[in-house]
């Protein structure tokens, strides 16, 4: 069986990646301000909610419940969706969830086809696997069009280009559409707007995921903010959507809790901007052609565990990574996955579903077990349990050593962290105590070696950086 | 070999779940906001709220433009002075005009949200998406307290649409931009 490309190809383990993260200070100074912001606003906004908890219970509740009949409940939604005029695929895994895909955008003669977030495409390298077969994928969310853009990899679920700050993005706009555009987020977004504009009209094929499926109607529902999703759900010919068979509720009912608790957990508003939801073909209105696409792609193999399948609740609000420590010091793409962060410590090894791959085994340990995640958690994931409940799985799959040992305490993390900002600070000090270009005594850590020798003095470039190159 | 249905799902059964109890459902269903919480909410999201009492006198701010209306709409609504764009329009031609004037089927007072369903007065999706302004009438009844209430309402199997605010992105350093692909401006007009 070909390798999930959950993971990264070629992504080193976790403590290995999150050394170089730690080290960069840009990236954790994007990180801090990003996450400080919405965690005060998702506080405000599910403060002002009287029933938050019984929301949050019904919500685990529901979402075990499709757990515990999720054959009979797939098999609901295919008629409900086939009865309507849709068309339903099932697929094993990426590999064949991605061949589906590139057949029906071939039959539809599309070489250019557009597309709304998508953590499951995301999962199943649909854009690599359209490109490979000809076709070209246009990310038309913000934050997917920045780290398309920038040649760069997601790091977030909800905001993939979390990492950038405003003069990064207007770098990389400026570079690839070839506009002159100021850093305020207005025009940016504005960019943006004119660039895609003429794609929305023309495309013929649109690529989406799916935030919910209703298994007794066969509606879906895509929650989003711009506009981008409403323009592929409605202006092209042929909508596909990509679903992995989880993301189901069983009844039209059940979607009155997910749409309370969704958006404030995510974006922290009372409600996302817009909500889309069609079944199945409308005459006159919208696609005229539609397939679903379910994927297992290592789902039903977590289904299995009684413990870790409670990571199949997920709805992707993004809360948990949001309030994680450790994430705002390693940032997403240390996880070397689309899912980072405390969901992607427990869900990216199970959908691996391997431990002896040291990068998968590794994820679990990227956590302080502070329990931050689940208190957040809309749907009640146990992410602490799970994540101890993994790494035993893991530490048993490679036998005790010393580095399953040092990852258990993910307090290097922290260790490493605040000793590069003490560094980091010393490195602004140096500068003034430096006479004539070069520095003879530097407060610690530098001073562990201007002891010995003197030093050229750091320019322009971080101290960090500078004691990188310096140090031998 | 097994197709990719019947392997998932020989899957799924195999991994034996057990059955759950069913959901306890102790949360709000009713909710009690009426037409200010409404107002405000809507407001909050930076869409231009009025509360009035005569329609045609509040569309005189259509006057001298270009603006799609479904060939539903209450013949009231289609004032002099305003040059009506009515279906089969094009695509280019929804771009091209100044803005839409649409009807809804529900609102949601808790979340300050409208649903369009596609029926009488709305027209379909296209309509609401492509003018860069989107007046919207929600008549007092049509306000919903609550989500729950809202949905109990709707026909789910019919195109929806949830709009809460005009578009708006959070993907530049999460700060809130309002204006993207979506219609700029919002505009309620909730008729008492
Ligand atoms: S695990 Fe919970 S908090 Fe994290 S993304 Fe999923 S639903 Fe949100």
């Amino acid at each position: 069986m070909a390798r999930n490309p959950v993971t990264w190809l070629g992504s080193p383990t976790f403590p290995k990646a999150a050394h170089e993260a730690l080290a960069d200070t840009q990236l954790r100074q994007n990180l801090r301000k990003a996450t400080g912001t919405i965690r005060g606003r998702r506080a405000a906004a599910v403060g002002e909610m009287t029933d938050w908890e019984q929301l949050r219970v019904a919500g685990e509740q529901i979402k075990d419940d499709v757990l515990s009949r999720l054959d009979t409940l797939l098999l609901q939604l295919e008629e409900s969706v086939t009865a309507r005029g849709g068309v339903v695929h099932w697929a094993r895994d990426a590999e064949e969830a991605n061949k589906i895909v590139l057949d029906l955008c071939r039959a539809e003669n599309a070489r250019e086809v557009v597309k709304v977030k998508s953590m499951a495409t995301a999962e199943i390298g649909l854009n690599e696997a359209l490109e490979a077969g000809g076709v070209h994928a246009i990310e038309t969310d913000l934050a997917e069009l920045i780290v398309q853009l920038g040649d760069d990899r997601p790091s977030h679920i909800l905001v993939p280009a979390i990492h950038r700050n405003r003069s990064e993005i207007r770098e990389i706009f400026q570079r690839r559409m070839g506009v002159e555009v100021s850093d305020e987020p207005a025009d940016l977004a504005e960019a943006a707007r004119v660039y895609l504009r003429e794609k929305f009209l023309t495309a013929k094929v649109a690529i989406s995921g799916a935030n919910f499926a209703v298994a007794d109607s066969g509606s879906i529902v895509v929650l989003e903010s711009e506009g981008n999703g409403r323009m592929c759900l409605t202006l092209p010919e042929t909508l596909i959507t990509v679903m992995g068979i989880e993301k189901l509720v069983p009844t039209w009912q059940d979607l009155e809790v997910f749409l309370q608790l969704l958006p404030r957990s995510s974006t922290a508003e009372r409600m996302n901007p817009y909500t889309s939801v069609w079944t199945g073909v409308t005459p006159g209105d919208g696609p005229q052609r539609f397939h679903l696409v379910l994927i297992d792609n290592g789902r039903t193999a977590t289904l299995e565990d009684s413990v870790g399948r409670q990571a199949l609740r997920c709805i992707r609000c993004s809360a948990c990574l949001n309030v994680c420590p450790v994430y705002e010091r390693t940032g997403g793409q240390s996880y070397g996955s689309v899912y980072p962060g405390p969901i992607g410590a427990i869900l990216t090894p199970q959908l691996v579903g391997d431990m002896h791959d040291p990068q998968a085994a590794s994820l679990p340990f990227a956590s302080s077990l502070c329990g931050a995640c689940f208190e957040v958690c809309p749907v009640r994931i146990d992410i602490p349990s799970v994540l101890t409940h993994l790494r035993a799985e893991a530490v048993e799959a490679k036998g005790r050593t010393a580095e399953s040992v040092a990852m258990a305490a993910a307090a290097w993390v922290f260790r490493e962290a605040s000793r590069y900002e003490k560094a980091q600070k010393a490195g602004s000090l140096a500068r003034f105590l430096a006479r004539d270009g070069r520095i003879t005594s530097l407060p610690w850590p530098g001073s562990k070696w201007t002891a010995s020798r003197d030093v050229p003095a750091p320019p322009s470039e971080s101290f960090r950086a500078w004691w990188r190159k310096n140090r031998g | 070999m097994a197709s990719a249905k019947e392997e998932i799902l020989a899957r799924i059964r195999n991994a034996k779940v057990p059955p759950v109890a069913p959901t306890v459902r102790g949360y709000d269903r009713e909710g009690t906001g009426g037409v200010e919480l409404f107002a405000e909410r809507v407001a909050d999201y930076r869409a231009i709220v009025h509360v009035v009492t005569d329609v045609p006198e509040a569309l005189e701010r259509l006057k001298g433009k270009r603006i799609v209306a479904p060939h539903d709409v209450p013949a009231e609504w289609l004032v002099d002075g305003v040059t009506w764009l009515h279906e089969p329009l094009t695509i280019e031609e929804l771009d091209q005009s100044d803005g839409v004037l649409t009807g809804c089927a529900v609102a949601i007072a808790d979340t300050g949200t409208i649903v369009l369903d596609g029926s009488e007065g709305q027209g379909r999706r296209a309509l609401t998406l492509l003018p860069d302004y989107h007046l919207c009438v929600v008549r007092v009844d049509q306000i919903a307290a609550s989500v729950p209430e809202a949905l109990q309402r709707l026909e789910p199997t019919r195109p929806l649409t949830f709009i809460s605010g005009p578009s708006a992105t959070s993907d530049i350093e999460l700060n809130r931009v309002e204006g993207v692909h979506g219609p700029r401006t919002l505009e309620v007009l909730i008729v008492g």
